[in-house]
Formats: C-alpha cells, structure tokens, sequence
C-alpha cells in the first residue's frame, strides 16, 4: 500500500535550504507585517460589501490590502494599463520580495540557467477573463487590447516572475487546488535534489472576490452568521466551526541547494528535509472535495520517510485545517500518521484563523509562516478556538492547541494541504544550525 | 481637428510605449514605429485602441497594414474623423 516505502530512502546528496520568504496575506503584506500579526493573533477577514450586493449567504474574506503606490514599486506604469489580474498581481509581490529577501539581485538584467521558478495557481486572472468575456459577447473582440492572454493564461504568475528575475530554468505553474502551493515547495525540492536547478522560486498565488468564492458559497461550505463579526468567523479546531472563510494572497519561498547558499552567505531560514505528494483516488471514502484518509496519512508518512525522520521527531504540525467539519478528521490523520496522541501529540496550529482560506495561495502563505515560526522559535496563536471540537479532544491534548502564542525552540515543522481532486502534499522543514 | 493637435495627442499617446532606451525626443513626423522607436507589434495593438479612444474612430485590419510611421498614423486619423 504505502509505496514510497519501496522506494529506497537513498540519502540525497544536495541538501536544499530556505534562503528567502515573500508574502501577500490577507493580514499582513510584506514579511514584516506579516511577521507582526501572525505572532499576535490579527484577523484579516473583513466584510465586503460588494458580495453583501450580490446577495452571496457569505459576505466576508480575506483579501490582501495593496495600495496604488505599492504596486509602482513592482510594476511599470505600462505594465499596470489596462492590468486588473490580481492574482498576478499578489504572486509578483511576494516572489520578488522573497527574492530580495534572499539577497538576490532582482535588476541585474542578466539570465541566469540555474534558477527557476514553480509558482502555482488555482485560477488566475479572473476578473481579467470577465472583462475579456463581456467585451467579445458585445462583438468587440478586437479592443481586448495586448495583454488579455497573459493575464489570464494559468502559467501568467510564473511568466510574469520570470520575465522581471531573467530566470532561465523551469518556470511553470502547478496546479491541484488548495494544494499548490505545498506541491510547489515539493516539486521545486526535487528539482534542486535532481541536480536540474540551483535555486528554485517556490511558491502560489489565488484570486479572490465573488467570481472566485461563488461556487464555494453555491456549495454551502462558508459560513453565514458571521457577516456582523467576521474577525470571529473563521474558527479552525473549533466546536463552533462552520465553514472556511473565502480567502486569496501568494506566498513565495527561494529555495536553494545548501551549496550555493553557503558559498554567497545567504542567511538561511530553515532546511527542507523532506515531501511528499500523493492523491487518494477519489476511493476510499475520497471524493472530488473530501479527502482519503489512508492516502492523508500515506502522504504524511511518506514525507516523514524522505526527510528519513519519524513521528516523534515533529515538533509542531501547520495543518490544512479549514475550520469545517473535517477538522476533527484531519487531527486524527495526523495522529495515526505521526503514531502519536494524547499530550504526546506535537503543537498543532493552523493559520486560517487569521487569514481565512487562500485556496490556491494558502500552502505556501501558511509555509512562510511555518519557516518563520522555526528561524524565530515560537508558535503562532490558534485564534477563535475558545472552545476546542470534542472530537478532537478525544483524540489530542488541549494543551497541544496553544489558543495563545508559544515562544518555543523548534527543530521539526510539518506542514500539509489538501486539495479539491483528492490531493495532498506534505513538507517538513528543519531548524538550521 | 489640424495636424499639430492630432500630432501632439500622438506623441503622448506613444510615448507610454517606448521601450526604455528610446527617448521620446526620438519621435518625429517620419518615425518608423516598430524599426526606428522599438515599439513592439503587441503594444502596436494597444497604441491603436488609445487611437480609438481618443480621436472617437474606428480603425479595421486593412487600415492597421497601412501603419508604418507617425505620418501614417495621422493621415488616417484625418480621413476618419
């Protein structure tokens, strides 16, 4: 069953680190100010009129707030004409910053065939495709202007990313739903472990807004009595859980063999030690939107064999963790797959408290936070999580779901996404020393 | 509408164009717009549409083969307005 474990656990030669971290969240824009609310507990769910108008039940996100003079500091006047895709907008943001963050030369001009970019979507240019969509139905298909394709085409952040950085190796964008963005950290690992790229900019970006959320309010799954307080809506863990709060952001990571990193001085984050990503089949209880228990925990285990560590190694968990029903599911997941519980069970925490769910985005936004958490020793708080599920307490230690910020020295950090598809991927990140 | 109006409206609306190492000093009456001012055939798409806009005109595909310097541009404008 669990296939990895054939495959032989070869000690990998390249060792990859995090040298860089960029990030566009609804609770914070920059590192900085990420930094900040994350160790505070800050919500970054706020009503939104416009979804109050289109009669959506949910009518609150989280969506990043990004001024007109900060998006000059990215992108040209010509770049901006005419420019309504977000999400593209959100992904260069967070990849240049971690990019500079890396203390990488971000205006050198030169190409450079070692660094790439993985830097996923879930859909991308949305309200640039329905601008496009109404201008052809009125007959104008001529006045969609030059830049209606690579605003909306799936690759467009990637494109962007490696036009503005000169990368001249891989750059594409994965996609698997709510997973892209850990699948992006994964493949971008085992790309620099292949020895095919030096230095890969890992990351993810979602847009957000009505036609973005609107199945996801069609399929009932946000919750809708907390238009009037929607810093409280978003309640992973909770015995009140009801639903995900609509979200969108990037996140972006450099990822860089050990060797290069060393050999320019890069400060180093973290290590990653280890992934994995796997699919339940849609059998077993999986379907398009739930997930497959057995194939959770084979992607659990599995990283924890690629980072050739076990269970009792981890020392906190950023989970997927939603804030719907299958929260309670997912603890026990982690439990099996970990072979751990009680107040043996690590520090588990998820981020969707403060940001809601950035679907796409939410994998490599909650990573950040993840390597944060190791290179500054501490654990963010579990916000609006009074009252723990039962179902959870059944299977873990309430002390294990820190409601308040621990300042801790980590050495292990895993972290996991599920996806729509029945996808998963799972990464496990070392402090370095 | 006199040919220095069309003319000026003009320079402002290529010179959003220009790569950065072409000046707008660069633009004159004769300047051939993709060889001379670098301007490249996706931003000849945009450059149209601003033409559009502004001068209230409708420009088909035939008209757009025609576009090679400043003066076509305007010789066009002055027949369709």
């Amino acid at each position: 069953m669990e296939c990895w474990s054939k495959m032989n656990a070869e000690k990998h030669n390249i060792r990859v680190v995090v040298t860089g971290l960029g990030v566009v969240s609804p609770n914070g824009v920059g590192l900085p100010a990420f930094s900040k609310a994350i160790k505070a507990g800050t919500s970054g769910i706020r009503f939104m009129e416009e979804l109050k108008a289109l009669n959506f039940s949910c009518q609150i996100g989280g969506m990043p707030q990004i001024s007109e003079d900060l998006k000059r500091q990215y992108f040209t006047e010509l770049q901006l004409k005419n420019f309504t895709s977000s999400s593209i907008l959100y992904g260069v943001i967070a990849g240049m910053d971690a990019w500079k963050d890396a203390g990488l030369e971000t205006e050198s001009g030169e190409l450079d065939f070692d660094s790439g970019t993985i830097f996923g979507s879930g859909n991308l240019g949305v309200d640039k495709f329905r601008e496009s969509i109404h201008l052809i139905d009125a007959g104008k298909v001529r006045r969609l202007g030059s830049t209606a394709v690579q605003q909306t085409m799936s690759s467009g952040a990637s494109a962007y990313l490696g036009g503005m950085l000169g990368l001249g190796n891989i750059v594409t964008s994965n996609s698997s739903a709510c997973t892209t963005g850990t699948e992006a950290i994964v493949l971008a690992l085992d790309r620099i472990r292949s020895g095919k790229a030096q230095r890969i900019l890992a990351g993810s970006t979602s847009d957000g807004g009505p036609y973005v959320w609107g199945g996801f309010d069609a399929l009932r799954i946000l919750p809708y009595a907390y238009n009037d307080q929607p810093e409280k809506a978003s309640q992973p863990l909770s015995a009140q859980a009801s639903g995900f709060v609509p979200a969108c952001g990037a996140g972006a990571l450099v990822l860089e063999s050990l060797e290069i990193a060393l050999a320019r001085n890069a400060t180093i984050y973290a290590e990653v030690v280890g992934g994995h990503i796997n699919s339940g089949g849609q059998r077993n209880g999986g379907s398009m939107t739930a997930p497959n228990s057995m194939a959770v925990q084979n992607c659990i285990k599995g990283a924890l064999n690629d980072a050739q560590i076990t269970g009792k190694d981890i020392d906190t968990i950023n989970g997927h963790l939603t804030a719907t029903s299958k929260d309670g599911e997912e603890v026990l997941n982690w439990s099996k797959a970990l072979g751990r519980e009680g107040s043996n069970f690590p520090y588990v925490n998820s981020l969707k408290g403060m940001t809601g769910h950035c679907l796409s985005a939410s994998g490599s936004i909650e990573a950040v936070a993840t390597v944060l958490q190791l290179k500054e020793g501490f654990v963010f708080p579990n916000i609006n999580c009074d009252t723990i599920h039962p179902d959870i307490l059944k299977v873990i230690d309430a002390n294990c779901i820190p409601r308040m910020r621990k300042d801790v020295q980590l050495n292990y950090a895993i972290k996991a996404s599920f996806g729509f598809g029945d996808v998963n991927a799972c990464v496990i990140f070392k402090q370095f020393k | 509408m006199n040919e220095e109006t069309i003319y000026s409206k003009l320079q402002t609306i290529i010179s959003a164009y220009l790569p950065e190492d072409v000046s707008h000093d660069n633009i004159n009456l004769h300047s051939d717009l993709t060889r001379e001012l670098n301007i490249n055939s996706s931003h000849l798409v945009d450059i149209v549409l601003d033409v559009e806009d502004i001068f209230d005109i409708a420009l088909n595909n035939e008209d757009m083969e025609q576009l090679r310097t400043i003066q076509d541009v305007i010789d066009i404008i002055q027949k369709k307005i």
